[in-house]
């Protein structure tokens, strides 16, 4: 079964050829029934629990459109600026395949629902890229196949497949882009900042919760090259299901350097569909699209027309959310911070916990340094994502207010955070049970400063004699005093005091 | 106008799974020729501006309220399965009928 795949390096292949690509995204919508019948679309139900005559493909049963389906596809045709058409019909793809008991799949062929629009992505240096959509069309999902008696439940070599139809006819919205040229040697990672774009996009909508991990939004990378300066696109390959942005960039690379060895060597691309293996990085060949092209595509007759009103769309229009870009550029603007700053926040996913901790009463500088700093730490030591972490943006809220308060310091709110992501409470509790509390008796401060002050009667001569940087010295011995629940600019202060010098 | 030739028919017979005998390729390709033929009559009388009509009814916009409705069981949802196994639809292998 192994072999090996002739590469040439990206560079050698960038040096030679432009490659153009086309995404097709997939998104399953979050809405509670199918797309055509009232089953549920809850997710781990029992095998076939939830089916119906519909999704079944049963002799007479008549399917009606979702009209949360329907709107959430207008919802996406408008934030990814598309015309939304006035008049639309679904069609039958037919085709035989058992993980559609219909035997066609209903989709819609040359009257997508949304056409003609873009959106706009960012790469990491900051830089925008404009990724034009073709369309957005309304389709459904198919059933679930386990192959049984091959290795490792994979197609090949299996005896027999079984069939579970719960997610046959879950509402899909397909995503295409128009031929996406001129990314040059960023095509990977544009590939990847789009479908990172959309995803973010299709969760600011609410229509999908849109987790790739879970299925839920699923890229297919057609790739083409041609000769530097060409302007007529190569053959291109399809590789289907990529289901992580990693693996979009990595599938994209990949094919971008096989392709290059093929037309490098005088050979010529196979239009295929090609699957992408996690584990390597690689793609192998799947079914050579030829006859698999014959879809015989007709109107659905068992479905009216869907013909939006203008009044509906611009109904919804008004109510599209601040959209993802737009509401990044905001923040920035607001927390006068740079690009990096704000891409690294992102790639943390930090972004929610840092808003809902400002939301809930926190300054954006320390929300941002606790979430970016203490937490994202505690995060990466415990392989958890921010937002899974046992502390809430209203706790951490309450630790930056008892900090501008002077009841705590950073280094004990540190371990009040310490304190609430090990279970031990709210930071109020934690600060009671731990006793931390900055030391702000002006008695008990004063006793431990005398103290430092004889304790070290050599730096506090340097002191005497002007070197202010010296009381350093004094003030990490009280603070050690105090066990770190002194304020320290104010021991610093009181140590001058004490010493006659001032630190002007 | 062109005819119906026994290699479209084979190819329509082969994308709808059925086996056909080398003497009803030449059969069904005379049958489904007429049927065409009469068929395209139709583009005679309608002209330009008669579209094609895939819906007899002027209804558009029929929705249905994304509430659930109840779902058969698994037992009755494979009652007619011809084969099944763990709880769910047991097809032949699929690679291998190319």
């Amino acid at each position: 079964m192994t072999t090996t795949t002739d590469l040439v390096s990206y560079e050698d292949a960038l040096a030679s050829y432009d490659p153009v690509m086309g995404l097709e995204v997939h998104v399953e919508l979050g809405t509670k029934t199918k797309m055509f019948c009232g089953c549920s679309t809850e997710l781990g139900a029992d095998a076939n629990s939830q089916t119906c005559p519909v999704c079944l493909g049963l002799p007479g049963a008549l399917p009606v459109v979702n009209a949360i389906g329907v709107e959430s596809a207008v919802k996406i045709g408008l934030a990814l600026n598309c015309e939304i058409a006035e008049w639309c019909r679904f069609a039958r793809k037919n085709y035989f395949y058992p993980d559609m008991p219909k035997n066609f799949q209903t989709s819609q062929y040359d009257e997508p629902i949304a056409f003609n629009g873009y959106l706009d992505v960012q790469l990491e240096d900051g830089e925008t890229f404009r990724v034009e959509i073709e369309r957005a069309h309304m389709e459904e999902d198919t059933g679930k196949s386990t192959h049984v008696g091959g290795a490792t439940g994979r197609i090949h070599g299996a005896s027999h497949s079984l069939l579970d139809y719960n997610r046959a006819g879950i509402p899909l919205i397909e995503i295409v882009t128009k031929p996406i040229v001129g990314a040059g040697e960023r095509a990977p990672e544009v590939a990847r900042a789009y479908v990172r774009e959309l995803r973010e996009l299709i969760r600011a909508l609410g229509v999908s919760e849109a987790r790739m991990e879970m299925g839920q939004m699923r890229c297919d990378v057609n790739l083409s090259l041609m000769p530097k300066g060409a302007d007529k696109f190569g053959t291109r390959s399809e590789t289907k299901n990529v289901n992580s942005l990693r693996s979009v960039e990595r599938a994209a690379r990949f094919e971008i350097q096989r392709h290059a060895a093929v037309l490098g060597a005088g050979g010529t691309i196979v239009q295929e569909t090609r699957h992408f293996h996690e584990d390597t990085g690689s793609t192998t060949s799947g079914r050579v699209k030829e006859e698999a092209e014959d879809y015989r595509y007709f109107p659905e007759p068992d479905l009216v027309p869907v013909a939006p009103s203008r009044e509906w769309v611009e109904e919804l229009r008004a109510g599209l959310p601040e959209l993802p870009l737009v509401r990044r550029s905001r923040l920035r603007e607001e927390w006068g911070i740079s690009g990096t700053d704000m891409q690294a926040i992102l790639n943390a996913g930090a972004l929610d916990p840092i808003v809902a901790t400002i939301d809930a009463g926190a300054d954006a500088a320390s929300a941002r340094k606790w979430w970016m700093g203490e937490l994202a730490r505690a995060a990466n030591e415990s392989g958890k994502a921010l937002d899974e972490l046992a502390i809430t943006p209203a706790q951490v809220a309450r630790v930056t207010e008892l900090v501008s308060e002077g009841s705590l310091n950073d280094k004990l709110a540190r371990q009040v955070i310490e304190g609430v992501l090990a279970g031990e409470g709210t930071p109020d509790e934690v600060v009671d049970k731990r006793g931390l509390k900055v030391v702000s008796d002006e008695g008990a401060l004063t006793t431990a400063v005398d103290e430092a002050i004889a304790g070290n009667p050599a730096i506090a001569d340097k002191i005497r004699g002007g070197k202010v940087a010296a009381a350093g010295a004094l003030v990490g011995a009280v603070m050690k005093a105090t066990r770190g629940q002194a304020d320290a600019a104010r021991v610093k202060e009181l140590i001058l005091q004490k010493l006659g010098v001032s630190e002007g | 106008m062109p005819g119906i030739t026994r290699e479209e028919v084979a190819h329509l017979a082969r994308l709808a799974r059925l086996e056909l005998k080398p003497e009803e390729l030449d059969h069904f390709a005379g049958q489904l020729d007429d049927i065409i033929g009469a068929v395209a009559r139709v583009s005679e009388v309608a002209d330009q501006d008669v579209p094609p009509t895939s819906h007899p009814l002027p209804l558009t916009n029929v929705m249905r309220p994304d509430e659930v409705r109840p779902s058969l069981t698994p037992e009755q949802a494979l009652s007619s399965a011809p084969a099944q196994e763990q709880q769910r639809f047991k097809v032949p292998q699929i690679l291998g009928e190319e």
